[in-house]
Parts: C-alpha cells; sequence; structure tokens
C-alpha cells in the first residue's frame, strides 16, 4: 500500500499553458504512470494541451474527469485562491509547490481548509511533493530515484535533502512506499505528525525515515508523537547540525519555542523518542538499511 | 527582514501607534540637531539589529547638548555584538511609570497568530517567560476571524496592566494586530511598551520583522532595503539573488535548497573539510544563476575548492551544467570544481559537463565521495 496517492488518484493540474511549470513537470509526473487527468486555465477552457484536456475551473474539470488530487504550481499572489477552488471543487488531495506564499495567506488559507474542508488535505506550499514509488508522483521529485516495493515511509521538511535521502535508499536497495515532502513554511498544510500518522497505519509501510531541519518546533512535536503514538522504527537526519546559531526572532520567537530549533535540541528530542538519529544523509541511508535487515 | 528601531517606529506610525518624538541621525552634529528639534531631556539610541542594546552602552540619556555630543560620539562606531553602529535614533525621553510588553507573532505550533501581552516588560522578558510564564498572557488569534475589540481588552485586563494604562492599551493592541496582519509581519513586538507619569501608552521601543514574500504588495517596503550591513561576500551575492552565508572555512558550497545546502556543509565538516560558506541557488535556479553562484565563490579568496552539489526536482541538471560552462568561460575560476549531480535531467547535465571535466572540474557520483575530494583538493585531512 501507500500512503495519501496511488495508482488510482486522478490529477488535475490547476493554471497549464504550453510553457508553465505545472505542465512541464505534470507530463513528468504522467510519464511516471501517474494519471494526469486534466488541467485548467480561465482562459484556454476547451483546449488539449499534450494531450491533457484544459477546463476553465477546477469544478469542471472534477466534473468531467471525476479528478480526486490536484497539482498546484502557479506563482504566489495566485496559490492561495488556487488552493481554495480546488478544496470547494471537492479535491481530496492537493499538493502545492509554490514557493514564496506570504506567512499571512498561508495561515488563512490553513485555517479556511480547517473550518470549511475538513476532508481536504494539503501538501505544503514550497513542498517537492509526493511520490508512491511506482504507482503516482505529483510534483517536481524526480521519479527514477524512487524505488517500489517498500518497507520505508519517508518524510521530509527540506526539498532537495528529500531527494538525497530517497536516493540514498534507492542506491543501497531499500525501496519506499510513499515519499512525502511537507515542505519547510511556518504554515505547511500537512505536518510530520500527520504524515506519521498514516504510516502507522498503512500495514506496508514498515519503517520510517524522517528529514528535518534547524527552526521551528516541527521535530520536536513530531518526537513526541512518535515517543506516544508510534510502533514502528524511525531514522531521522535533520540538517544544519554544523550550523553556526542562526538569528532568532526577536524575544516573541523564543518565549514561543524556548530551547527548540537547534539541530541540537531536535536530534536529542528525536533519540529520546527512540528515532536512530544519523549524521548526514548518507549514514542515515545506512542505518535504515540495518533497520530493514532486522525487520 | 528585520527593521531597525526608527523603521519599526516609522512603520508603528502608519498604524496609528504611538511612540515618541524623535529622528535619524548619522552624525554627531546631526544628533544635536535632533534633540535640539525634539526637545531635552533625550534618549540617544544606536541603531542595530541585535538585542541587548542597553547592557552594551548603546542607549544613554541626555540632559542638554553637550551630553547629546558626548554620548553619539561614543556610540557612533560603536561595536555591538558584532554590529557596528552607524546610525542613531534621538528621541525625546519619556517620564515612566511602569513598563509593560506586548507582541504578535506566529505560533506555528497551533497555526494561529499568538498575542502575548505581559505587566512585566522592559529588557528581561525572556527571564519572564522562564521564571513566571504566568506572568505573561496569551491569546491565540484565528487569522479568519481576526481580533475584537472586547478580546483585546481581556487580553489586557488578564496580563494585570494598571487601570490608567488599560483603554489605551487596548486600543494599541488592536492597531499593532493591524499592523502585523496587513504589515505583513512576521513578529510586531513592543518592548517595552510605556504607561507615562501623565498617563498615556507609547512604544518605546519597536521591533518588526517584515515577511520577504509579501514584498510583492508592499511597494512601500522599498526604502526600508538597502539599509542591512553585511560582509563584502554576502553583499556581493545579495546582489545577485542568492542565499548566502559566510562562514569561515575553505570549501566553497554551492547546493540548491537551503536544506541540502545545510545538509552540504554538515557533510564537508563530518569528513574533515570547513564550509567557507552556506549558499543556496534556490529552486528551479538557470545557467544564469549557476554562473553567478561561481562567482560569489570565487570571489572569497579563502577559498580553495569549490563543491557544487545539486539534486535536481524543479532544477534541472542541463541549466547547471550549462552555468558551470558560463561561469568557465566568463571568468577565472582559480579553485577547483567538484560536481555531484543527479535528480531531474541530471544525464543531460552530466554529458554537458564531461567536456568540462579535467583538472578544473572533477565530477563525484554521492554526496558524501564528492565532500571528501572537495577537502581534499583543498588541501584539508580528510577522515
Amino acid at each position: 500500500m501507500s500512503v495519501f496517492v496511488d495508482e488510482t488518484t486522478r490529477v488535475v493540474i490547476q493554471g497549464v499553458s504550453p510553457s508553465s511549470q505545472g505542465l512541464y513537470h505534470g507530463l513528468r509526473n504522467r510519464a511516471y504512470g501517474t494519471q494526469v487527468v486534466a488541467g485548467t486555465n480561465p482562459k484556454r477552457g476547451g483546449e488539449v494541451i499534450e494531450g491533457i484536456p484544459i477546463f476553465a475551473t477546477v469544478a469542471e474539470a472534477v466534473e468531467a474527469t471525476g479528478a480526486t488530487a490536484s497539482f498546484i504550481s502557479v506563482p504566489p499572489r495566485g496559490a492561495p485562491d488556487a488552493i481554495v477552488e480546488a478544496a470547494e471543487a471537492g479535491i481530496e488531495f492537493i499538493v502545492c509547490i509554490t514557493e514564496g506564499i506570504p506567512a499571512h495567506d498561508e495561515a488563512r488559507v490553513y485555517n479556511r481548509l480547517v473550518r470549511d474542508f475538513p476532508r481536504t488535505r494539503l501538501l505544503g506550499p514550497n513542498c517537492p511533493g509526493i511520490i508512491s514509488a511506482g504507482k503516482c508522483n505529483i510534483g517536481i521529485t524526480s521519479g527514477d530515484i524512487a524505488l517500489p516495493g517498500g518497507p520505508v515511509g519517508l518524510v521530509s521538511r527540506s526539498g532537495t535533502v528529500f531527494y538525497q535521502a530517497m536516493y540514498e535508499l534507492t542506491q543501497k536497495g531499500v525501496g519506499q512506499t510513499t515519499g512525502v515532502g511537507i515542505g519547510g513554511d511556518p504554515v505547511p498544510g500537512t505536518s510530520f505528525i500527520d504524515v506519521l500518522a498514516a504510516f502507522e497505519a498503512d500495514p506496508e509501510t514498515r519503517a520510517i525515515m524522517l528529514i528535518g531541519e534547524i527552526g521551528g518546533s516541527a521535530e520536536e512535536e513530531a518526537a513526541d508523537f512518535i515517543r506516544a503514538e508510534l510502533s514502528k522504527p524511525v531514522v531521522a537526519y535533520i540538517a544544519g547540525v554544523t550550523a553556526p546559531p542562526g538569528r532568532k526572532m526577536g524575544h516573541a520567537g523564543a518565549i514561543v519555542s524556548g530551547s527548540q530549533g537547534t539541530a541540537t535540541a531536535k536530534m536529542a528530542a528525536l533519540a529520546a523518542a527512540g528515532v536512530i538519529v544519523a549524521q548526514n544523509p548518507t549514514e542515515a541511508g545506512e542505518r535504515m538499511v540495518e533497520v530493514v535487515k532486522g525487520l | 527582514m528585520d527593521l531597525y528601531e526608527y523603521q519599526g517606529k516609522q512603520y508603528f506610525a502608519r498604524f496609528g501607534i504611538p511612540t515618541s518624538p524623535g529622528g535619524v541621525a548619522d552624525t554627531v552634529d546631526e544628533a544635536v540637531a535632533r534633540a535640539d528639534e525634539v526637545g531635552y531631556p533625550v534618549v540617544v539610541k544606536a541603531q542595530v539589529k541585535v538585542g541587548g542594546r542597553g547592557k552594551a552602552g548603546g542607549i544613554k540619556l541626555a540632559a542638554d547638548a553637550e551630553e547629546v555630543r558626548r554620548h553619539a560620539s561614543a556610540i557612533l562606531g560603536m561595536d555591538i555584538k558584532g554590529h557596528t553602529v552607524q546610525r542613531l535614533w534621538i528621541e525625546h525621553a519619556s517620564d515612566i511609570e511602569r513598563e509593560y510588553y506586548v507582541s504578535f507573532t506566529l505560533d506555528r505550533r497551533a497555526k494561529k497568530y499568538l498575542c502575548m501581552v505581559s505587566a512585566q516588560g522592559g529588557v528581561d522578558i525572556e527571564e519572564v517567560a522562564a521564571t513566571d510564564p504566568d506572568a505573561i498572557a496569551r491569546l491565540h488569534v484565528d487569522p479568519l476571524d481576526g481580533l475584537s475589540a472586547a478580546s483585546a481588552a481581556e487580553v489586557v485586563a488578564r496580563a494585570g496592566l494598571d487601570d490608567a494604562a488599560r483603554e489605551q492599551a487596548a486600543t494599541l493592541v488592536q492597531r499593532l494586530y493591524n499592523c502585523y496582519v496587513e504589515g505583513d509581519c512576521d513578529l510586531a513586538e513592543i518592548n517595552p511598551l510605556i504607561l507615562t507619569t501623565d498617563g498615556r501608552v507609547h512604544a518605546l521601543d519597536a521591533k518588526v520583522t517584515l515577511d520577504d514574500n509579501a514584498a510583492f504588495r508592499h511597494p512601500e517596503w522599498e526604502e526600508f532595503a538597502g539599509t542591512e550591513t553585511t560582509d563584502e561576500r554576502e553583499r556581493l551575492a545579495k546582489e545577485k539573488g542568492l542565499q548566502y552565508v559566510g562562514l569561515d572555512g575553505f570549501v566553497g558550497i554551492i547546493a540548491n535548497g537551503a536544506g541540502l545546502a545545510m545538509s552540504t556543509c554538515d557533510v564537508v565538516q563530518q569528513v574533515g573539510g570547513q564550509p567557507a560558506n552556506f549558499l543556496d541557488i534556490g529552486g528551479g535556479a538557470n545557467a544564469d544563476q549557476m554562473a553567478n553562484a561561481l562567482e560569489v565563490i570565487n570571489a572569497d579568496p579563502k577559498v580553495r575548492s569549490i563543491f557544487v552539489n545539486i539534486f535536481g526536482g524543479i532544477t534541472r541538471g542541463e541549466e547547471v551544467a550549462n552555468g558551470i560552462v558560463q561561469a568557465l568561460a566568463r571568468v577565472d575560476i582559480s579553485a577547483p570544481i567538484v560536481v555531484r549531480l543527479d535528480g531531474t535531467n541530471a544525464e543531460e547535465g552530466r554529458a554537458i559537463l564531461a567536456a568540462q571535466v579535467g583538472d578544473r572540474v572533477v565530477s563525484v557520483p554521492t554526496m558524501i565521495d564528492a565532500a571528501r575530494k572537495a577537502t581534499e583538493l583543498a588541501g584539508g585531512t580528510v577522515r
């Protein structure tokens, strides 16, 4: 099995034009085997681009094609509205890779989804997307770095370290069920905890790799969850082990996060929750090889 | 983007948040002129983007022009935690009855806005948070609902602000909320917020961090740009739109994505090298950005090898490779370049680079081996 998306997922790409990022990566996703069933563009409804039927709105695309997921890569100004449009059209899983959305817009959209569209899950913004190895790839991950067959579920806050960690596993012959890039923005639609819970519930995911980075408190929250709720082994790596202490967001930031935020604090919290903590992505891959052998 | 205190106060003023009358001075003479304008006694305040100015001697009270002259000449050029004071804020001194604290920021865990108010303001608010957390009244605000007048009044009352201050403080909290939201701040903080002996409430300090992602809808922010002082390498990188942090080592680092850039620094350090910098060329970087990044690294005399670590996602391998080729043609890059390229269109990229591989460019297939190679070429001891 896989989490969130699989071979039955039907994807609509929002904001398609012949030169758009969405189309470029959407076609790569389709080449991977993902069911890319529709695109949207208010000015191009009725056109067919690269074999993809284009609709003026997501609602029309859903009605005509039964799309269940959407892929958003439109610029920051338009992305919040695009997310809400997808939710209103009944899309269950939205992947938004857009980088640079203002934090207040993210906070509004997140709370809007929670309040009005509780059945819709947003992945991102500012994330690489999701790949259920061999089944479905939505986003900008290069599909050839994933190895189907499990047993590892991968979740990452960093985009490029997500690729690195997945590739380390693949090169070592360790397959993945699903890789989920949650993104590092202040208000991610999907958190570490959401993904960990999904992996815990997925019988084919038997071990989990978690990739964090310095700043915020998402890894500490994940550690609390792992200690309380997770039965499966977890290997983690936190990017920024050797980073000089970063700037602090005034007193308010320090009060909110306390000593949390440094790689050392995050690694300690994860280790205390029984997680195997590696010093770099390569070591994380090696440790996972050992874990998988022992399953 | 962090604002200086004086910029923060100017920003506050747009939202009707009261501050003391004051002005900016870059020289001792200007300081005296500003002091004459606002009226004595005045406070001479160092403008640096770092806390602890008072303890470092960067904030002084002056009763007359002579004292302004003395303090201004002492503070201008002063080093406060690595920041050189180049500008002063001169403001009329307030008669302080009480000092409070108020701020708005995002609570990432709750995914709501967090308002904090305390009757125990002043420099040691973090100490208060650690030792007496109940002294800080907290209020979560749902971004969809906003902050009502009643909620603002409630949090001020719960914080135990003096009766004489409550009504004005509640109004000010609402205005600070507007500044935080409409002004697209990551942080809007006043410490201290004061009650004067004649019963007025106003901001004695301003700590404002603007959300850079919102710059597209704030053309007025342009006046705040260019006031940040960074080292020469960082200034050059910023000019070229690159995320760069200067470090002290000898292996120049170029990677795509902040996470991988940090991870690359980690690995270089762990194999015995020392990173000279953190440089993220960003998502979807093209050949030109790659070439710019190499130029920036090349300008750092401490760099003895360059490690280009790219895992393509939205960034495409052939763009990266073309950038390296462009840079080699455009500038004389003295240090050897170790390239590790994977992900989207990596094969195309490696094919383009194949023609360059030789003494100046080395292609290594894995991140950890590339880190070792870069360390070795820089003359470091590989472990």
